[in-house]
């Protein structure tokens, strides 16, 4: 299957690699939230890690990490990419079909798309968790 | 000079030698003949074409030419033998046991799965061995699964994915001894093998053109006449071609071109394995010592040489062979299927999902050169070092976090 050129830009050279510690750090901080989704034996884990501004409530930097094909690791890419320098709100906003649209994904790997939008929304949750600020509107990812 | 991309997927297809192109070519064009034109001068022509090959195929694994049905490849081979062997030896009348027992396993090629499971739901009884942890399934595992009723066993030679090896001549003894009749899709293994099937007790043996640098669209079944003399009900009737196991008129050029490819298999293959056996067993310690958590799948003796099914822990497959995209390829994953189902084959093995979704099947070839299997480990060595700094999977392992322990929300 051929690739697009933004998934394969991103492939080749993946914005925001990273995190912001080891697994027990970040579990204890309260300026970050941690999304990981997907499953080993489903060929997709998904980690993005959001550092959030408590002043303003900004995203002021987000990393990933992503076992996965070539557009899970464009789709989480590209969402860190997003993501920097919106509220958490903002961040809600972002749909699946925005990622699909901006890398061109054919119809097979959509699902890509909606776990890097399942990542930000997990990642948002958790920082709120953390804060207990309570969840807004109802997270309407339907699939 | 290195070319790129190189080609490490003859296990899926080779290219046509062009000794056997050479061979075809004049049987599209002078000697066009119908081998059935029993009365002029083309039809002799393409009929010496079509002998001289049935020789040829029938010299490759110890048989006679009379033993020999062209097909269109293993697939109708596969069809032919295990759907005509059971209409020809069900136990009639219907017993309480159905029309008889046919056993196979669970990692054979869909082209033998497939008519098994059509069998079964036409009466017959099948029994699908599931092989150990190392892929080989054994004479006495089949011997376990016989019954009084069995009719037939169908077992792979080789496996294609993994390049493992069953055991053939101690199953084919064993069927002999219980008067079960023997077949075996034979693709991935003759032509590279030394095979003889007298020595190796098969009444049935399935092989294909294109993966002996034949060409594609053509393959043999070997059907044995003696001891016994096996009989078939054939599946595609018609003008009786082929002793009337293959009616239909016979693909002369590519007959011509696949008994050149296996009178050229019989020349070469003990050079060419064991120089493939070294090119594996290179690629295999250099991956392993450059890789941590990567293990080669399959029996680690009883394979082809040419074949190397490994899994580098914490790496997706497809998109390592993006990162390796001048290597063609290929992958247990199965990233782009609907199902998002990892390779059967591997999964039969016990291997997880997560080991399966990971793993490459690299298989070289007669042209394959050591510049290029050098190639192939400096660069998926260096792909998946890349891929594992941003695998999430590899961070929990290097903090000690065992994934098989966390609760994923499957997708």
């Amino acid at each position: 299957m051929a690739y697009g050129p933004k998934v394969i830009d991103h492939y080749e050279h993946p914005r925001n690699v990273g995190n912001f510690g080891t697994t027990a750090d970040v579990k204890t901080r309260k300026d970050i939230g941690v999304g990981v989704v997907g499953a080993p034996e489903c060929g997709d884990v998904m980690q993005i890690q959001i550092k959030v501004d408590p002043a303003s409530g900004k995203i002021e930097d987000a990393k990933f990490k992503c076992f996965g094909c070539g557009s899970a690791i464009a789709s989480s890419s590209l969402a860190t990419e997003w993501i920097k320098g919106m509220s958490v709100d903002e961040a809600l906003q972002i749909k699946n079909t925005d990622i699909v649209e901006e890398l061109s994904l054919p119809p097979v790997k959509i699902h890509c798309s909606v776990l890097a939008e399942d990542a930000i929304r997990s990642a948002i949750s958790d920082y709120k968790k953390k804060n207990g600020i309570p969840e807004t509107a109802p997270s309407a990812s339907a699939h | 000079m290195l070319t790129l991309p190189i080609y490490f997927d003859h296990a899926a297809t080779t290219p046509c030698d062009p000794r056997v192109v050479d061979a075809m070519l004049p049987y599209f064009t002078e000697k066009f003949g119908n081998a059935g034109s029993r009365n002029h001068k083309f039809g002799w022509e393409a009929e010496e074409g079509i002998d001289r090959a049935r020789e040829q195929a029938a010299a490759l694994i110890g048989a006679n030419e009379k033993e020999i049905i062209f097909t269109s490849g293993s697939t109708e081979g596969n069809n032919l033998a295990i759907k005509g062997a059971a209409e020809m030896y069900e136990k009639k009348p219907a017993g309480q046991t159905g029309r008889g027992h046919i056993i196979t396993a669970i990692h054979e090629h869909k082209a033998v799965l497939d008519p098994c499971k059509r069998l079964q739901k036409e009466g017959f009884d099948v029994t699908f061995l599931e092989p150990p942890r190392d892929g080989v399934i054994t004479a006495k595992a089949v011997e376990a699964a016989m019954r009084p009723d069995t009719i037939l066993v169908t077992l792979m030679w080789a496996n294609n994915e993994l390049g493992t090896i069953n055991e053939v001549p101690e199953i084919g003894r064993l069927c002999k001894s219980r008067n079960v009749l023997f077949h075996t899709d034979a693709t991935q293994w003759v032509g590279k093998m030394p095979t003889d099937v007298e020595r190796d007790g098969i009444d049935l043996l399935t092989w294909s053109g294109h993966k002996i640098y034949g060409p594609k669209g053509v393959g043999a079944l070997y059907v044995r006449r003696r001891n016994p003399r096996v009989r078939l009900v054939a599946q595609i009737e018609g003008g009786g071609q082929e002793r009337g196991y293959r009616s239909g008129t016979q693909n002369v050029t590519g007959i011509v071109g696949f008994g050149k490819a296996c009178e050229i298999a019989l020349n070469e293959m003990d050079a060419d394995g064991k120089r493939l056996l070294a090119f594996r067993q290179k690629m295999e310690r250099e991956l392993t010592r450059a890789l941590d958590v990567t293990q080669i799948n399959g029996h680690a003796e009883r394979r082809l040489p040419h074949i190397l099914n490994i899994s580098f822990g914490f790496v997706e497959g497809e998109g390592l062979m993006m990162a390796i995209k001048e290597i063609a390829c290929s992958s247990g994953s199965a990233c782009t299927s609907a199902s998002l189902e990892p390779s059967y084959v591997l999964k039969a093995l016990g291997i997880g999902d997560d080991l399966a979704h990971s793993s490459l099947r690299l298989s070289m070839g007669k042209w394959t050169t050591e510049e290029q299997v050098d190639y192939a480990i400096a660069k998926i060595t260096e792909a998946v070092k890349k891929l594992r700094l941003l695998s999430p999977l590899y961070d929990m392992h290097l903090e000690g976090i065992d994934i098989n322990t966390i609760q994923w929300a499957a997708h």
